[in-house]
């Protein structure tokens, strides 16, 4: 037997992704109120969150969740207006969820006051908004400026669809009766159901555990064909069902002539010519009982018919299905890949030295089938970047409108993938960033518009991959930072002397110190100067870096550089000496030899002349204090860091390698120019090094 | 008079340096190693020598000779690395140690090990946890905690700022 604890974790899961989607379609009503997919997504989570949680038992939840839903039904029938404050308590409604949710986990009581407060608020703005609506339109829209357009679709006209559901042979092993869905059916409407037997087998063949039967059934209902597909909101995957609308009833028409039966069959694609006549006794009494309840006009079924016909051309997409896998077992997997990894490379290097055909067709094959594992199993924790930046639109929304300021939230990059670890500690980062942004980058209405910008700030928010980094940017049009204040605030803290000169980007380096503010007053959101250097901490820990700047009156930019994924990099291996390093493969463009009287030549200038470029070079073995005698043929790196051509001298070049980081451990965690270590095919440790940090701390020590 | 802290019987890892013997708590020391290849890390102290590979995992090495300014003896076929977990931060990691020769593991009473004297050690006080007695022998043992703290530790590259030579 199954724990009864999984579902529950499961609904757990899934509420929460709801949750994000009902929070993501919130924020398109509101920024296009005519978007009616938007709504009908919000309602179909609203309606699943109701739906699961009274199935697990989460009665609290489904009950809240039933208003909020029956006051999203009467928005999406357009009889409510989209309302800035129906926003803002669709939205509490959703955190309201998400309190009770985690109270539930942990067992702590929640405010069930509230629960009554956005009910009740949620009933006063139907009330009110029905009278509005039906009273005076457009004044109510150009009060709100927000007003839902009218619906397309009058509900009041009742509709007539063709459903037919097939559900799946062993339904019933899911514990769900097709009994029920139609009893759910009649409760919309007028509704003529059908029994399909023609699947039932002979009896010495019947199981009585499998459903045989489908269902053709017709039902009139002034309800839209939302509220028909949320009956079978649970069965969906199991069952085969195709919903149609036949028409929009308009009563005149009811006494135009049938048309034939067998045409209908043949057009529905359920029979052929030959054989209508032998299902015909058999169709004829759907025909009859659809005729005497004028449920279906014969024009109209034939119009709906070619439609359908239509329809049929355009095949359903492909159902694109996931599995829900908790993350450890992920990582357990990632770690096992990496132990393959490795001992595949140690493979590799014993059958090189046996040297036996034999063995060696075997071991590139697992070479082959080890490298496309390891390409697999890391993409499985790429994530869109886009997941991260949907969060970010509510927190604009909220804070722009707590401060008065209006801002628009600009995404560029979202389907920008990197690995999942870093990708969720980045959250609190980019949180306090654009928090920064908003209080302190973007200024209020009236000062934008004193300086002559729009009354609305904008902030960017943008990402993109550049070698095996991701370079996310953070940019607002703000007021930028001021170089006078923070070297001011910077000399009160002693930062700074008074004549210690700066170079703007060590100024603005400055405002990552711990306890560091320029705001004059500090807020609820942000100023007291914890923060930037937590940002700092945060992303140096991901093996990332950041950076700012920032032109006065014009905006700040932050810009984040971090690492893909944590586990794996395609490396070059090179030795120094006796010793091995790994050059990641990503940046490097080419290898070049190097004699020793050239570099003699350059009489103490590490540039070296490639095909008559200049590319500066650093000297690992001078770098990092190698004492062995230089030999006389070396070989150049050329890499290509943060756009710049950049030569690294080692002794040799061994080839690629699979390199799985590992870590150093906190012992190391202040060396920043080595990025982990890798286990060679020997069992040789060999360390792999960062040529960003490697390019910095040159660059550092220039004169 | 017993040392303070120490109050039941605790068994420990006895090792040589040079002719001392030294003694670690056996509920830190995970294993012994023999000597293996070590990785060094460049612009590292001299008593960090470097890393190794313990099955797939990366572990740091320290000379506790070095630390413990002895001088550099060569390796011989005794040399062994004791491989200690310790909490460096709030992170708890592997951390190998060289020693001479590894002696045997031992039971030690508490009215057994003396405090450490306030002179005649080269190692500062606080490093030591107790001094031990066995057949006229002393023991020193060691304070995990204080020995490989992080303020011991953590490298810190201050080389970097210097230019280079």
């Amino acid at each position: 037997m199954v724990e009864p604890n999984r579902f529950i974790e499961g609904f757990r899961q899934e509420a929460q992704e709801l949750l994000v989607e009902i929070e993501a379609a919130v924020l398109d009503i509101e920024e296009n109120p005519e978007e009616h997919e938007a709504v009908n997504r919000l309602f179909r989570a609203m309606h699943t969150i109701k739906g699961s949680g009274a199935m697990f038992g989460f009665d609290d939840i489904a009950k809240f969740a039933h208003h909020v839903e029956t006051a999203l039904d009467k928005v999406r029938g357009g009889l409510v207006p989209i309302t800035r404050e129906l926003i803002d308590l669709t939205l509490s409604s959703r955190d309201q969820i998400k309190i009770m949710l985690e109270a539930s986990a942990t067992g702590e009581a929640f405010d069930q006051e509230k629960n009554i407060e956005i009910i009740n608020a949620l009933k006063i703005i139907m009330g009110e908004g029905t009278e509005l609506s039906s009273d005076d339109k457009s004044s109510h829209k150009q009060k709100k400026n927000l007003s839902f357009p009218e619906p397309e679709i009058d509900q009041q006209i009742p509709m007539t669809y063709r459903i037919r559901l097939k559900p799946s042979a062993d339904i019933f092993k899911s514990g769900m009766d097709p009994a029920l869905l139609i009893e759910d059916l009649k409760a919309l409407g007028e509704c003529k159901v059908i029994a399909q037997t023609e699947l039932i087998p002979d009896l010495a063949l019947y199981n009585p555990e499998l459903c045989y039967l489908f269902w053709d059934i017709t039902l009139t209902t002034a309800k839209d064909v939302n509220a028909i597909k949320d009956v079978f909101i649970f069965v969906e995957d199991d069952c085969d069902i195709s919903i149609e609308i036949i028409e929009k009833h308009d009563l005149v028409e009811s006494l135009t002539p049938l048309p034939r039966l067998g045409e209908i069959l043949i057009e529905r694609g359920d029979t052929t010519k030959e054989i209508v006549d032998k299902t015909l006794a058999k169709q004829k009494r759907i025909g009859e009982i659809l005729i005497e309840n004028g449920a279906v006009s014969p024009e109209k079924v034939k119009s709906a018919l070619s439609e359908q016909e239509v329809l049929g051309k355009h095949k359903p997409s492909v159902l694109v299905s996931s599995v829900r896998v908790p993350s450890d077992r992920l990582d357990k997997l990632i770690n096992l890949v990496g132990e393959l990894v490795i001992t595949q490379a140690r493979l590799s290097q014993v059958s090189a030295k046996v040297n036996n055909i034999e063995l060696s067709e075997p071991v590139e094959e697992v070479e082959r089938l080890t490298g496309e594992l390891r390409d697999n199993v890391l993409n499985i924790r790429m994530m869109p970047i886009g997941t991260t930046f949907s969060k970010f639109r509510r927190l604009v929304r909220d804070l722009s409108g707590e401060l008065g300021k209006k801002i628009d939230l600009v995404t560029y990059g979202a389907e920008t993938e990197m690995d999942k670890t870093v990708l969720e500690r980045l959250d609190d980062p980019l949180v306090h960033l654009i928090r920064n942004c908003i209080d302190h980058g973007i200024q209020s209405p009236e000062e934008r518009k004193r300086v002559g910008k729009s009354e609305r700030g904008t902030i960017t928010l943008s990402a993109h991959h550049r070698g095996t980094n991701v370079v996310i940017k953070i940019s607002d049009d703000g007021s930028g930072l001021k170089s006078e204040v923070i070297r001011k605030k910077a000399e009160e803290k002693g930062l700074i002397t008074s004549d210690q000169e700066l170079s703007r980007k060590e100024m603005f380096a400055l405002i990552f110190a711990p306890g560091f503010s320029t705001a004059e007053s500090i807020t609820n959101v942000s100023g007291r100067g914890v923060g930037m250097d937590v940002v700092k901490k945060t992303i140096e820990s991901l093996r990332g870096s950041i950076e700012i700047d920032s032109i006065t009156d014009q905006g700040t930019t932050i810009t984040l550089i971090l690492p893909l994924t944590l586990a794996i990099i395609h490396g070059l291996l090179v030795t120094i000496g006796n010793d091995f390093f790994v050059l990641p493969l990503m940046t490097v463009e080419e290898c070049v030899e190097m004699k020793k009287s050239n570099s003699e030549k350059n009489r103490g200038r590490n540039i070296l002349n490639v095909r008559g470029e200049i590319v500066p070079y650093i000297r690992l073995r001078d770098n990092f204090k190698i004492n062995c005698n230089q030999r006389d043929l070396e070989h150049v790196v050329i890499a290509d860091v943060n756009g710049r051509r950049i030569g690294f001298v080692v002794d040799n070049v061994i080839g690629g390698h699979q390199t799985v980081i590992k870590s150093l451990g906190p012992i190391f965690a202040n060396v920043r120019d080595i990025s982990g270590a890798t286990i060679l095919g020997d069992g040789t440790v060999a360390l792999i090094l960062d040529t960003n940090v490697l390019l910095e701390k040159a660059m550092e020590r220039l004169p | 008079m017993s040392v303070d802290g120490i109050t039941e019987t605790n068994q420990y890892l006895t090792f040589k340096l040079d002719d001392e013997i030294y003694a670690l708590g056996i509920n830190h020391v995970r294993e012994v190693l023999d000597f293996t290849k070590i990785t060094r890390v460049p612009r590292m102290p001299d008593f960090m020598c470097g890393v190794l590979n313990l099955r797939g995992g990366v572990v740091p090495v320290v000379d506790l000779r070095i630390k413990f300014a002895m001088p550099v003896k060569e390796k011989t076929v005794d040399t062994c690395i004791i491989i200690i977990e310790i909490t460096i931060g709030e992170e708890e990691t592997l951390l190998g140690i060289m020693a001479d020769s590894v002696q045997e593991v031992m039971s030690l009473e508490p009215d057994q090990i003396k405090p450490p004297p306030k002179i005649g050690t080269r190692l500062k006080t606080e490093f030591i946890k107790g001094m031990g007695k066995k057949n006229d022998e002393f023991i020193i043992i060691l304070e995990c905690d204080k020995v490989f703290s992080s303020e011991e530790l953590v490298v810190v590259q201050d080389f970097e700022s210097q230019p280079e030579a």
